[in-house]
């Protein structure tokens, strides 16, 4: 069953809609990333979804209920934010103890919750503290567990690892995903990072201009992208101009060479100019075999970047990167070498045409 | 080519002579009064003075009702327009503004005309009356200080992100307010307070015009006919403004070090 339905969701702003009609239906337990570029309308989404703003339009319900009429503090949401919201007047214990006071929980409740959460988020120690001497990792940490000790329906996490530096924001992700499965907190997750949102989530929402793009398990959102949008914001793709040959047989001409699709071109007709997308992972160097496709170039350019070594092939008019693993026992192509692209019918991917 | 530092040291100098050499002065006749030698017989004559203490309690007790009623109305409003209303803030400002640039004569006179005993609200029939209508005055006077401080307070905290994430954890506009806003502006509030505080034990025309027993009409009246005493309370007048200062500085450094 839905545990949060989302339907016909729109924001105005005078005459800006920010967001257009946005549907989601999210299963309890699920953890949910919205993704995309500054001001794609996501933040707005999850502010709806904790009610700090009002929906011009559209229903939201959680676990059966139309909350969108509701105050946000009747909404039984946990937030997260960007810049942790920590109380500095009050110490850790006490910050995480707020809800349940708010709650009118008994003193026992309040020290045996407060004890749980401390040990849940591996701080027992540092209760009596203030957020101030506290580091930033540890300060979200606590955001966290204040969040979650009224035990919600929903936590809404709002960019919480943004502004953290690279190594914490890696383990504390880890942590994050972690707690939400013991936990089984229906979560949404708001970032622009999609390594975040590719390593966390059970699906991902990509939005862009306040429109869902694509919503999909991070496999199918990285490896089957639906509009130039989403295969040019998540991962690095080679985006490419082509023209349909054979649309029954699935052949597409890039630049003069003929190569084969596994994407449908059935709603597409003889010498369209489509774009065609191929993650520079996906592509090898060397002679065809079997059914892969096969097209000639000439090394432009090799960029070492540690464990990957990207290279940079230019064919008759385009130019594609492709990804080798770093083998210090193979030697690598250099620029101006000839050299052979190929790729299966599968990573030869046609974009359906942006919204 | 180093700088010379004869004329920043000649305008210090210049300063403070023009403010201390009068003050040294008003506490070296404070303590003439006793012919032929230093005393603080002026001190003790004005402190033993019953009406002294009579004003003087008075008007400490009116500046914390003033501070009370001033508190309660500044630092929602300030919230308010901080969290809601941005676009009315130039429109706040200037209001609060308004008792600097408007003689204290003025709105007392303003005062007498609508609240006199033949008005709907006659506020000026009774004691009580009239001392409620002074610590409303008192507290419009003192509206541009409590205003910035707290609004300055206000600003040097995420009103928004800690609002919601009250909201978030179930909380109302009361626990809000008193439990998250409150003490975390609570050194912008003293500041505030303090600065009122010392602009209502000084302030004469409000308390003159409306015939109450407070400090300021006491000071005029000590120095129409004494010599010395009027010397001896400018200092203590002084010194109770410096403590207040001194205090600011003591909470303002404590938030400081506070939330470093």
């Amino acid at each position: 069953m839905t545990f949060i339905d989302i339907r016909g969701l729109k924001k105005s702003f005078g005459p800006t809609t920010v967001v257009h009609d946005f549907d989601l239906s999210v299963e309890r337990g699920e953890f949910i990333s919205f993704l995309g570029p500054s001001g794609c309308g996501k933040t707005t989404i999850l502010r709806m979804i904790a009610g700090f703003e009002s929906a011009t339009a559209g229903s939201i319900a959680i676990a059966g209920k139309e909350v969108a009429h509701l105050p946000p503090a009747k909404r039984d949401v946990g937030m997260v934010f960007q810049s942790y919201a920590l109380f500095p007047n009050m110490t850790v214990a006490d910050n995480i103890a707020f809800g349940l006071r708010v709650a009118k929980r008994s003193a026992d409740e309040i020290r045996t919750r407060v004890r749980q959460m401390l040990d849940l988020i591996k701080l027992p120690h540092l209760g009596e503290r203030y957020p101030y001497q506290l580091s930033g990792g540890q300060q979200q940490r606590v955001a966290l567990a204040r969040a979650i000790a009224v035990k919600p329906q929903v936590l809404l996490l709002d960019e919480p690892l943004s502004a953290l530096d690279a190594k914490i924001r890696v383990s504390l992700r880890e942590e994050i995903r972690a707690l939400q499965k013991e936990l089984g907190i229906t979560t949404i997750f708001v970032t622009h990072d999609q390594e975040e949102a590719l390593s966390m989530s059970d699906r991902i929402v990509v939005l862009s201009e306040g429109r869902a793009e694509q919503i999909g398990t991070p496999f199918e959102v990285y490896n089957y992208p639906r509009t130039r949008f989403v295969a040019s914001f998540v991962g690095t793709l080679n985006l490419l101009a082509a023209e349909v040959v054979e649309p029954a047989a699935g052949r597409l001409a890039l630049d003069g060479r003929t190569v084969s699709t596994a994407s449908s071109l059935a709603v597409r007709g003889t010498g369209e100019t489509v774009t065609v997308a191929m993650r520079p992972e996906a592509l090898s160097l060397g002679a065809a075999a079997g059914d892969r496709n096969a097209i000639p170039g000439t090394v432009e350019d090799v960029a070492f970047l540690g464990a990957v070594v990207r290279i940079r092939v230019r064919l008759d008019a385009q130019t594609v990167s492709l990804d080798a693993f770093n083998q210090p026992s193979v030697s690598l192509p250099k620029k101006g070498d000839a050299v052979t692209l190929t790729f299966t019918r599968e990573d030869l991917l046609v974009l359906e045409e942006d919204r | 080519m180093k700088k010379s530092t004869f004329g920043p040291w000649l305008a210090v100098v210049l300063g403070a002579a023009y403010f201390l050499i009068p003050l040294i002065a008003t506490v070296e006749f404070s303590m003439r009064m006793k012919r032929g030698e230093y005393s603080f017989e002026a001190y003790r004559v004005v402190l033993g003075d019953p009406r002294f203490q009579a004003s003087f309690s008075y008007s400490v007790a009116l500046a914390l009702a003033t501070i009370v009623i001033g508190v309660l109305l500044v630092v929602p409003t300030a919230y308010w327009v901080q969290l809601r209303l941005p676009k009315l803030r130039p429109v706040v400002e200037f209001i609060t503004l308004l008792p600097l640039v408007i003689p204290a004569i003025v709105i007392v006179f303003g005062y007498l005309r609508i609240y006199n005993s033949e008005s709907w609200l006659p506020l000026t029939d009774s004691a009580r009356g009239t001392d409620l209508l002074l610590a409303f005055g008192y507290v419009t006077l003192a509206l541009p200080y409590m205003y910035r401080s707290v609004d300055t307070g206000l600003r040097a905290i995420d009103v928004r992100t800690l609002t919601e994430a009250a909201e978030s954890l179930g909380a109302g506009w009361a626990t809000i307010l008193f439990k998250v806003i409150f003490p975390n502006i609570r050194s912008a509030i003293l500041s505030g307070s303090f600065l009122t505080f010392a602009i209502v034990i000084g302030e004469f025309t409000f308390a003159a015009l409306l015939d109450r027993p407070a400090f300021g009409p006491y000071l005029q009246l000590v120095g129409a006919n004494r010599a010395y005493e009027p010397a001896a309370l400018a200092i203590i007048a002084f010194v109770v403004t410096w403590a207040c200062m001194g205090l600011i500085q003591v909470f303002g450094a404590a938030r400081g070090t506070a939330q470093k």
